[in-house]
């Protein structure tokens, strides 16, 4: 499924990444995020929401990197430049993925950033939308949301953009030790 | 056709820039939308969407009942009305009590059917549309010109000077820089909003969800970023079952924007934390607005099944000329129509109705299974009950409901025709057929009609009996071939009879609503062609066959006219069209073609009640392969010729560029004949390629076929 999931995330634009272990994921995070810019601005700056990967490492190693943040907020989310969340589940045939994104931080940094990095348990991954409707349970799920390549628009002579009020790039790293809900 | 209508048509066709974006739209949407779909079972999802939907519609108050209990215990406050009046009202009175400024709204055609953002205006509030194209033609001042590309009729250089002045500075027409200056310019209005207005995709009773899709992400900060959001949702949009959410975007995105999934979707379901962490302030209105009388009128209640995919414009062969402006201001294209006919009035449909060819293009791909062309007749059928038939066309159908005038003046008219004529062609025919245009010459009326000829015809005797429904065009325009058809159905061991006393099937009256016209003429044909015992009755013009394996039954049915129904039905099992007789009996052996022949190369035109209504496509390209020719296949080969019939004579200026096209893709093939199965359309596209002057024949393959019988 993964490599389903790959072409079709791929297909729409998306970046797709996996490691084996929490460590090598985050090294390649922090790589990426040096490599495009990470600076101690506010415009240049990333924010990192609440996420069971946070818990699993040494985050006071992580507190040193300048422009790094964890304190989400929307003044903070509406500039930075990167945005980093965990998402729950990533749907095999139309290369979505899909979080309980409730939580309002969940959502200022992946659709207010410039580019989303989203990390995912390889175990999240579904076969197809059914699947994952059966898994959810709306009353405990205020807002599921589904976010399948970059935001998007042919508005314009049909011609298609990357990047309209979402973010323009859509960087997926899946972890094989991460722990998720299957 | 009011003038001013006829001149929003002319303007439009007209228009290059218009027709250009959206006939390579149409062109390139054809060809990704089966990508999109490739491994699904289309015919399987639309039964399981038509089948939730209609149920859905079907239980209209208890779906608003049960959605409204599961939101409010959710946290939502549901809003019940079935006047637009009250919907306005209400969204301002939450903005009054809550001191709102300013509005973000995404996509939402329900908000456009209320007229909701000049109303908020007035009322001193600020309205800002997020959705690019939406943007743009407000803007412009503008309305939606398509249901899912509002701005599809402008160019990026139009765009470009409307954002310059937006933004105070000179823009190029470079789209990702236009792009980059919306969502620039849009960021801080998002920020600053005290409220955000969406529409609803879709809404789940079970649940009491709504679901939201963008692919640009605006719905997303229209939900999360100002403190108070409310949707705005027609309750023709409510579905019972969480899961059947998965059925709906299985099919939505495939056949909107030949996506796989947008970009975006939200389930939301009651409130959700804001940013200060107090909870949104999310109010949901549930909109009837006629969609009940809608779902209790028997004929109308499946255009509830609807979930606004577009499809039907994307495929529409008028609509990629026209675009959405000469629908009206809010929904447009085919469902346009009989939306407009409901949420707006049936008067108001009036002009837009006639519209429609009746190819049948959007019938094919509806993901909700919606008989769009049937019902868009069942307007004009209304609309004829209501206001009476044309005194132009009222003698016209006075003529042709009686056979021994109507044949009486065809014969006339081709002795009248003669001083024009040139060639086989000439350029006015008398009466209801005199207002004909360039582009298109017309076939002289036949010396002699098919029935007199008939009675000259030598046939050998045989068991076997078929009656042949000539139709109006094979029997005074076309006789020969008639002829070829009767050699071919001897030579296959059937002897064919020609019932005198048939008539004209009804289509041209049908397809103008006059339907006690259309029934008339079927109890003539009814008496005439099961006068004599035969096996069947064969015909070899696709109208006519629907005609009477169909439309005599849904015309009484619709009338409620219950005497000849029976007959009727007698009628239909009997009926078979022209290609799908031969191929039988080509198939049992019956009859031979001559083996061995290469006659070069062929393309084939399906015509649009023979493949789309009748479902036969394969049986003429196998009979023209087996006599020796070599198939070309054209682009769009079954997409409409424009001749419809009294369609092409009502609005020439659409149904021209729509047979240019088609000769276009024909001489694209190189092929030095055409073929089809229709008279009707034998005679426009015949009567094009003369005008066109190229050397291509146009043939049915009825001619074509005679040649080749062993």
């Amino acid at each position: 499924m993964y490599q389903q999931f790959k072409a079709r995330a791929e297909g729409v634009s998306a970046e797709v990444y996996r490691f084996i272990t929490n460590d090598a994921a985050l090294e390649f995070i922090i790589e990426f995020l040096h490599k495009e810019g990470l600076a101690d601005t506010t415009q240049s700056s990333a924010l990192w929401a609440d996420s069971s990967f946070l818990d699993g490492i040494d985050r006071d190693a992580l507190q040193e990197i300048p422009g790094l943040k964890f304190e989400v907020t929307r003044e903070a989310a509406s500039k930075a430049r990167f945005g980093i969340s965990q998402m729950e589940w990533a749907l095999a045939d139309t290369g979505s993925l899909a979080q309980n994104s409730t939580a309002i931080e969940q959502r200022l940094v992946s659709s207010l950033s410039t580019i989303h990095i989203a990390l995912v348990p390889t175990s999240g991954i579904l076969p197809d939308m059914p699947s994952l409707l059966s898994r959810v349970n709306p009353k405990e799920c205020a807002y599921l949301a589904m976010i399948t390549g970059p935001s998007r628009t042919a508005d314009i002579e049909r011609v298609l953009t990357i990047g309209v009020h979402g973010p323009e790039r859509l960087v997926i790293v899946f972890v094989d030790e991460l722990g998720g809900k299957s | 056709m009011g003038k001013e209508f006829k001149e929003s048509i002319h303007r439009a066709v007209n228009d290059a820039n218009l027709t250009g974006a959206l006939g390579k739209f149409s062109e390139a949407y054809k060809v990704n939308r089966a990508k999109a779909y490739e491994g699904i079972d289309f015919e399987e999802l639309r039964g399981r969407i038509a089948e939730l939907k209609s149920y859905a519609a079907g239980h209209l108050d208890e779906l608003s009942d049960q959605f409204t209990r599961n939101a409010e215990a959710a946290g939502a406050i549901v809003f019940r009305t079935s006047d637009p009046t009250e919907v306005r009202e209400y969204i301002l009175k939450v903005a009054r009590e809550n001191n709102v400024k300013t509005v973000v709204k995404s996509k939402s055609m329900a908000t456009e059917e209320i007229h909701l953002n000049p109303y908020l205006e007035k009322a001193g509030i600020e309205v800002g549309e997020t959705d690019l194209g939406e943007w743009i033609i407000q803007l412009a001042g503008q309305t939606p010109s398509h249901m899912v590309m509002p701005a599809i009729h402008m160019t990026k250089e139009e765009v470009s000077d409307l954002f310059s002045k937006e933004v105070n500075e000179r823009l190029t027409s470079d789209i990702p820089r236009l792009v980059k200056v919306a969502r620039e310019k849009l960021r801080p209005t998002f920020l600053a909003a005290d409220m955000g207005i969406s529409g609803g995709n879709i809404a789940v009773a079970e649940t009491g969800s709504i679901v939201l899709m963008t692919n640009e992400g605006n719905a997303r900060l229209v939900t999360s970023l100002p403190k108070i959001h409310i949707a705005l949702v027609g309750i023709e949009k409510l579905i019972e079952k969480f899961a059947e959410v998965a059925t709906i975007l299985k099919a939505l995105p495939r056949s909107a924007t030949a996506q796989l999934l947008t970009s975006y979707v939200s389930i939301i379901t009651g409130q959700t934390p804001n940013s200060d962490g107090t909870r949104k302030n999310l109010h949901i209105i549930l909109m009837d607005n006629r969609r009940s009388e809608m779902a209790a009128d028997p004929k109308f209640k499946q255009a509830l099944q609807c979930i606004r995919c577009a499809s039907c414009l994307n495929v529409c062969p008028i609509f990629r000329l026209v675009g959405g402006h000469v629908f009206g201001k809010v929904y447009t294209g085919g469902i346009g129509t009989i939306l407009t006919a409901w949420f707006d009035e049936l008067k108001k449909s009036e002009d837009i109705q006639g519209l429609c060819i009746q190819c049948g293009a959007c019938k094919d791909v509806c993901p909700g299974k919606i008989d769009i062309p049937d019902l868009i007749m069942e307007i004009r059928r209304r609309l004829v009950k209501d206001q009476g038939v044309p005194l132009l066309q009222k003698t016209i159908y006075a003529v042709v409901n009686n056979r021994k005038l109507f044949h009486g003046m065809l014969r006339a008219a081709s002795i009248a025709g003669k001083p024009f004529a040139s060639g086989k062609f000439i350029r006015h025919l008398p009466l209801f057929l005199a207002d004909l245009t360039d582009g298109r010459s017309l076939p002289a009326i036949a010396e002699e009609p098919f029935r007199d000829r008939f009675k000259k015809i030598k046939q050998p005797k045989l068991k076997e009996k078929a009656a042949f429904y000539a139709g109006c065009l094979i029997d005074f325009a076309y006789p020969e071939m008639g002829e070829s058809l009767i050699k071919i159905l001897n030579k296959g061991g059937i002897e064919v009879v020609f019932p005198e006393d048939q008539t004209c099937c009804g289509a041209p009256a049908r397809y103008n609503g006059a339907y006690e016209v259309a029934a008339a003429n079927a109890v003539d044909n009814i008496k005439a062609l099961l006068s004599e015992d035969v096996k069947y009755v064969i015909s070899a013009c696709p109208t006519c066959t629907v005609a009477l394996e169909h439309e005599f039954i849904s015309v009484f049915e619709s009338l409620g006219h219950t005497e000849y129904l029976p007959e009727a039905r007698r009628l239909a099992e009997k009926a078979v069209d022209f290609s799908t007789l031969v191929k039988k009996l080509v198939d049992e052996g019956r009859l031979t073609l001559k083996e061995g022949r290469a006659l070069g190369k062929i393309t084939y035109h399906d015509s649009c009640h023979l493949k789309r209504t009748l479902k036969v496509s394969e049986q003429p390209r196998e009979l023209l392969q087996k006599a020796g020719y070599e198939l070309a296949e054209m682009f769009e080969c079954d997409t409409c010729c424009g001749m419809g019939g009294s369609y092409s004579l009502k609005l020439p200026e659409i149904s021209g560029p729509i047979l240019q096209r088609k000769l276009n893709n024909i001489k694209e093939t190189g092929a030095p004949v055409v073929a089809m199965d229709c008279p009707g359309c034998v005679m426009q596209i015949r009567g094009g390629m003369d005008q066109d002057g190229a050397n291509v024949k146009v043939r049915h393959t009825v001619e074509l076929l005679a040649e080749q019988v062993e």
